[in-house]
């Protein structure tokens, strides 16, 4: 069908078939009053719909499915409580820089300002959240604005952009026309790099004699893992990754440093307060990276590349900031390097002796169940696998001990930090991936906060697989109040949790619990050779903490002393 | 925070931004979840009727008026964002004053408003409505002057300001 074809259709109608145009295959979502016309129209669209059992799951699911795909996620809800269910779900997608589109019902225009029943000025709640929003008030403009949405959401520093879509406008008969192009003079991210400033980049990276990478989302959301790799073993640069940047660079490289920053390795902190370049790809310096600024690469100078012009300098100083897409301006830095030696084996040889001097590793516990343990058996078992987390303790020993090889195959809310997120954002992975092995890892207390998940899981036949490391505290704060309050465990001892496998089977997926060491790898093997959704409840010691740590506000240095050896 | 030199300045921006509803939530939303501090914000429909201009007074340092300057161009709305120096740029504000001025003293007030180029547009035999034009000092002073005669009620538009000369703000980012 030709793109300028004009056909009368209803708003509702043209919604589809412009998301079909959009290439859209999946919507997660769920019902309502006000979306209803919709609704009516997906009743025998091509596009597949998944039900979820609540919005927040939509808003996930739209987002894992997106981060594992790279292509955009779209949920789809009703107005008022509908849309305000969406809400986490949308400030995680925009914290972490995914492209989202969410569409929402709204009450009809002449109803909207009078506090109709379910009526929230969603396009208001969720102006600090999105990277754009619209509220549909003539169904003419819907073509442009679902074009310009997905446009937006994916382009730039990706993110989540909201409709509103009225009901009486759904219900519109226009002359519905697709528009072949965007036309935004207003939007044009800078794709290229300025090439005066990969010039005085690959200046700086010919004269480091220790230098480092440090590697973030971007560097995935722009596919430049590859770039990211060749430049890594020309230089002969160690890599580090934030949690956002797992996946980029393969965990098992000689080169890899793990991730930075509060829980990071001590040998990739340590590389970067001794590093004389450091080289910034895709990242933001985020508080839980650089803890106190001061001391934060204090002998290096800076490369910054970022496609967020408002990202270069607004934490820390930098010598060379590049705007652009982070696979593009590698490319020409690769092109443009005349490295005549090789770079001195020194800096490499230092970094050996730390990992050597002080690995990742836990006390082992004899015959304990360590959360670790359970963790490096899944590392070992998944092939060809996605790892999505929830956040806590669990989620940071994920990403210490999971090693993940390809970008794209750990999904976690790094940004906002959201509880609830893995469970659904796992369905919304494994819709777009069905060949992969999707593994939610999970802690007692974030499994809770979406468990009804399981219903939209079963009902989809959307085969993922949940490891409850269960310690039957909220474990990262129950650390904190060791740590930094006296022990004082302060409603974090959570004495009340449900038997998960009860809980499983009573939606028809499979639990099984595991309580011993010896378990661990048998029941990791038969969720994998299960067809269903499958919870493995790990009965972990309880008090185990996540280390290595450094506290909020100190210098990346300075770790929290404890036992490391019996 | 990184590289701001930390002092504090008044810094005016000039904001061409696409005449849609919301844009000024957006833009108003912004300085206040950044944390930006604003002193006035004025908005007005441009020569092209599908762009209003917006005039923003802010204060902070180099690194937070670049940071400002960033976050707003950020905004899908916005079409172009300058810092206007006073030495290059042209600027008014205006103000309505509402003062006492009985028959005893209304000379004096209208001496004064003759001495400020300022006009006096509505009177009464309580008070009259004074109408002045110029930069926020000047408005200060008149306001300064009026105040022993008695301001009942003031209005302020904030600033507007455009580059001198034939330099224009292009439409584009």
């Amino acid at each position: 069908m030709s793109a300028n074809e004009s056909t009368r259709l209803s708003g509702a109608k043209a919604l589809i078939k412009s998301l079909e145009h959009e290439g859209v295959d999946t919507i997660f979502g769920y019902p309502g009053g006000q979306i209803l016309p919709v609704y009516d129209e997906l009743y025998d669209a091509s596009i597949r719909h998944i039900l979820v059992r609540h919005e927040q799951a939509a808003a996930h699911a739209a987002d894992g499915y997106a981060r594992a795909t790279g292509r955009v996620g779209v949920c789809l809800a009703t107005s008022g409580p509908g849309a305000t269910n969406l809400v986490t779900g949308i400030a995680t997608a925009y914290m972490d820089s995914v492209p989202v589109v969410a569409i929402t019902g709204q009450v009809p225009t002449a109803m909207i300002g009078n506090d109709a029943f379910q009526e929230a000025d969603i396009t208001g709640i969720t102006i600090p959240i999105t990277k754009h929003n619209y509220l549909v008030k003539n169904a003419n403009d819907l073509p442009r604005i679902v074009k310009e949405s997905f446009f937006i959401a994916s382009t730039g520093r990706p993110g989540p952009v909201l409709i509103d879509f009225p009901k009486d406008i759904q219900n519109t008969i226009f002359d519905y026309v697709y528009p072949d192009k965007v036309q935004l003079q207003s939007y044009k991210p800078t794709f290229s790099g300025h090439p005066l400033q990969i010039k005085k980049a690959c200046a700086l990276i010919e004269k480091a004699e220790c230098p480092v990478l440090y590697v973030g989302g971007g560097a995935i959301a722009a596919n430049a893992s590859d770039e990211i790799r060749t430049l890594a073993e020309t230089i002969m640069a160690p890599v580090t990754t934030t949690l956002m940047g797992k996946g980029a660079f393969p965990d098992d490289h000689p080169l890899a440093l793990g991730m930075l920053g509060m829980h990071g390795t001590r040998f990739a902190n340590y590389s970067i307060i001794d590093c004389d370049l450091l080289i910034a790809i895709g990242a933001r310096f985020d508080d839980r990276v650089t803890g106190k600024l001061e001391s934060f690469a204090p002998n290096a100078k800076v490369i910054h590349i970022d496609i967020d012009p408002a990202e270069l300098g607004k934490n820390i100083k930098v010598d060379v900031p590049i705007v652009g897409d982070a696979k593009v301006i590698l490319k020409k830095i690769l092109a443009t390097l005349k490295l005549k030696m090789p770079k001195s084996s020194e800096w490499l040889r230092k970094i050996e002796v730390w990992k050597k001097e002080y690995p990742l590793d836990y006390d082992q516990g004899g015959s304990e169940l360590k959360p670790q343990y359970v963790i490096q058996c899944i590392s070992q078992l998944v092939r060809d696998g996605i790892f999505v987390t929830e956040v806590g303790q669990a989620q940071m020993w994920s990403a210490h001990y999971l090693q993940c090889k390809k970008p794209r195959t750990f999904l976690s809310s790094g940004g906002l930090g959201t509880m609830g997120y893995g469970f659904p954002a796992a369905i919304g992975a494994k819709v777009g991936c069905p060949d992969k092995d999707v593994w939610d890892i999970a802690g007692d207390g974030s499994i809770q906060m979406n468990i009804q998940e399981l219903a939209t899981a079963m009902e989809n036949d959307i085969k993922v697989n949940v490891a409850i490391i269960n310690n039957m505290y909220l474990g990262m704060v129950r650390q904190w109040q060791e740590l930094f309050f006296n022990r004082r465990y302060s409603y974090t001892n959570m004495k009340g949790q449900p038997n998960f496998v009860k809980v499983a089977e009573a939606y028809g997926a499979v639990g099984i619990e595991v309580t011993k060491k010896s378990e661990v790898k048998d029941a990791i093997k038969q969720a994998q050779k299960s067809d269903r959704v499958t919870f493995i409840d790990f009965k972990v010691t309880r008090e185990e903490n996540v280390f290595p740590m450094v506290p909020a506000g100190a210098s990346i240095s300075e770790f929290v002393e404890y036992d490391r050896r019996p | 925070m990184a590289n701001g030199n930390g002092i504090d300045q008044t810094h005016t921006l000039s904001v061409l931004v696409a005449n849609k509803p919301g844009v000024l939530t957006h833009v108003s939303g912004l300085f206040s979840r950044r944390g930006y501090n604003i002193d006035s914000l004025t908005v007005g429909v441009t020569e092209n009727p599908e762009i209003s201009r917006m005039t923003i007074v802010a204060h902070g340092d180099e690194h937070v008026i670049e940071q400002v300057t960033k976050q707003l161009n950020k905004l899908i709305d916005i079409i172009k964002v300058v810092e206007v120096t006073p030495k290059e740029s042209v600027d008014r504000e205006l103000a309505l004053i509402k003062v006492t001025a009985k028959a005893q003293n209304r000379s004096e007030v209208i001496q004064i408003v003759d001495i400020f180029r300022a006009k006096i547009i509505d009177v009464s035999s309580e008070s009259v409505v004074i109408e002045i034009t110029g930069s926020g000092d000047k408005i200060n002073a008149l306001e300064e002057m009026m105040r022993p005669f008695g301001i009942k009620e003031m209005v302020r538009t904030g600033k507007v300001a455009l580059v001198r000369g034939s330099r224009l703000t292009q439409h584009e980012k």
